[in-house]
């Protein structure tokens, strides 16, 4: 197994003792990403790109070099592919809004899945209700995979997005999509995918992916809150309006109108997150240093093992597939005549962090038939003892409950 | 404040067998709620005899306690009138309140515990983020009890 539990003691909240296993939610910092941050606006912060002077020009150097770095870790070729948003929900945001708005009308149809988070599924709603397009669901198999059979059916010239997550932050599982885009763009679709998992816990060359665009959030990979990425497709993105007017994103504005900014700066309106930039760069640099293979891997061994472990406690369900093929390190789980909510306060007492709710999926909740789930999710920092930790506390839930007597 | 003191017997028991649950023939008043963080859902039905509630029904489903609070809630209320109800209301919030002195012992039997097994809910204070649970049902209750005033203007 790989073995990255020194990395431990470079993140100060885990110091005393709790096992945090909500990185699915938000991941912690380490102490190289906050003091890359601290550094940054002690000795070098100003605004980007407007200021004639050093400290401006140093400032606005961090920030392409945080997008240079984006860009390389993705596998993008052109850094202006990337553009910095405040998360995920605003890249996706964008991409409905920026994108959908221009391109879709009656008769057309957006692609989403059963099993998106409302990021990726409410913002299609909107558009679909404004532009007149209509919104179909990829639904999922019994084995908690995408149903790609279905999904095949349901395309057609008439679908022009399809929006599909690059790994679900409830079942955990990595939807192909390779494949997936492969379809869709033979139907002369646009792929959006939600990599707000998928990005942090494996790597990620956006060609190799295949999509148009690839949303994903800073604070879900070692890094600050605040600041996102929307990666596009140069082509795609030249076909996107802007989503925000403001300053930074134009060329020239008259009292009337406006024209636009080179892309990506058209897309980052008014003054962007830029210590949270250099947050971002460093938290790549960290997440390189243990290279994400071994990140994925070590994810994956740990699901491995957590899996086999909570197999023999007393009325406990998995909410997922049990097999590690094209799985992320997120176990959601459900415990017979135990609500999610008192597992996860039974476990809080025991210091074991779960999430338990909805997980931002009500239609997925409704799937499997579950108003809520409890959700053990995985980083570089989690250990064998969390795991440990966490059956023990399921089986104290267990017995609180009387579950299995 | 140990877990076993936010999870005592007669909250685990009104959990596993809710008293009151499912609807009336022909409630007189009905409300719904939602926490729209956990998705809890608490349906409350009421029908009146005069000012009195004399038949009470609760649906819903959710964690162990905003389920047992309702429940417990439905047979404090149960043939009480509308003032009684909404004092027995504001002892409970006061119970719920973070600031304030634990002035209700923890003996349901002693004189003046009014709330009965809805004390067993007191140890819940000591667990912030779920105070929210115990008083789903309590804040349906008053919706309803608003409604019924509502129509009974018309």
């Amino acid at each position: 197994m790989i073995d990255l539990s020194h990395l431990k003691a470079d993140f100060p909240v885990l110091a005393n003792g709790v096992h945090f296993l909500d990185s699915g939610a938000s991941s912690q910092k380490p102490i190289p990403v906050l003091e890359a941050m601290d550094r940054f606006a002690r000795t070098s912060y100003a605004n980007v790109h407007r200021g004639a002077y050093k400290l401006s020009v140093a400032s606005t150097d961090a920030y392409e070099a945080a997008r240079a770095r984006v860009a390389r870790f993705i596998g993008a070729s052109d850094p202006r592919e990337v553009i910095f948003t405040r998360g995920t929900t605003t890249s996706l945001n964008t991409v409905a809004f920026g994108w959908g708005l221009e391109h879709l009308g009656p008769g057309d149809r957006i692609l989403a899945t059963e099993i998106e988070h409302h990021a990726n599924l409410v913002p299609w709603q909107m558009v679909a209700k404004r532009t007149g397009a209509t919104l179909d669901h990829v639904p999922m198999t019994d084995e908690f995979r995408l149903d790609l059979h279905a999904y095949e059916q349901k395309l057609g010239p008439e679908v022009r997005v399809v929006a599909v997550t690059g790994m679900s932050n409830v079942l955990g599982i990595m939807p192909p999509i390779r494949t997936i885009s492969d379809l869709a763009h033979r139907h002369g679709a646009r792929v959006v995918v939600d990599a707000a998992q998928l990005v942090p816990h494996s790597p990620v060359d956006v060609d190799e992916l295949g999509a148009d665009f690839v949303a994903f959030s800073s604070h879900k990979m070692l890094g600050p809150t605040g600041i996102g990425v929307l990666w596009g497709r140069m082509d795609a993105l030249e076909e996107t309006e802007p989503f925000e007017g403001g300053g930074e994103m134009i060329s020239d504005v008259t009292l009337f109108e406006a024209t636009w900014a080179d892309i990506p700066h058209r897309f980052e309106a008014g003054t962007p997150p830029i210590v949270e930039a250099v947050g971002l760069h460093a938290a790549i640099d960290y997440l390189d240093s243990i290279g994400m293979d071994d990140v994925l891997q070590h994810d994956r061994e740990l699901t491995g093992v957590a899996l086999e472990r909570l197999s023999d406690v007393p009325g406990l369900q998995i909410q997922g597939p049990t097999d590690l093929e094209d799985r992320g390190g997120v176990i959601s789980m459900t415990m017979d005549g135990v609500h999610a909510h008192d597992l996860a306060t039974i476990l809080d007492d025991e210091d074991v962090a779960v999430r338990a709710g909805h997980h931002c999926a009500k239609p997925l909740m409704r799937r499997l038939g579950v108003a809520a789930t409890a959700r053990a999710s995985f980083y570089v920092y989690s250990t064998e003892e969390d795991i440990d930790a966490l059956v023990k506390a399921l089986r104290r839930a267990g017995d609180l409950f009387g579950v299995g007597s | 404040m140990s877990l076993e003191d936010l999870y005592r017997e007669v909250i685990l028991d009104h959990y596993r067998s809710p008293r009151n649950k499912g609807h009336l023939e022909s409630p007189d008043t009905v409300a719904q709620g939602v926490n729209p963080l956990c998705g809890d859902e608490i349906t409350v039905e009421l029908g009146f005899d005069g000012d009195r509630v004399a038949e009470v029904a609760v649906d819903g489903q959710g964690c162990s306690i905003s389920q047992s609070s309702a429940s417990m809630m439905t047979e404090a209320i149960k043939g009480k009138t509308r003032a009684d109800i909404e004092a027995l209301t504001q002892r409970f919030r006061d119970m719920m309140s973070l600031d304030g002195e634990v002035d209700i012992a923890l003996d349901p039997e002693r004189p003046g515990a009014v709330l009965g097994d809805l004390e067993a809910l007191q140890g819940v204070r000591k667990y912030p983020v779920r105070i929210k649970c115990a008083s789903l049902g309590w804040n349906v209750l008053l919706e309803a009890l608003g409604n019924e005033q509502t129509s009974n203007k018309h």
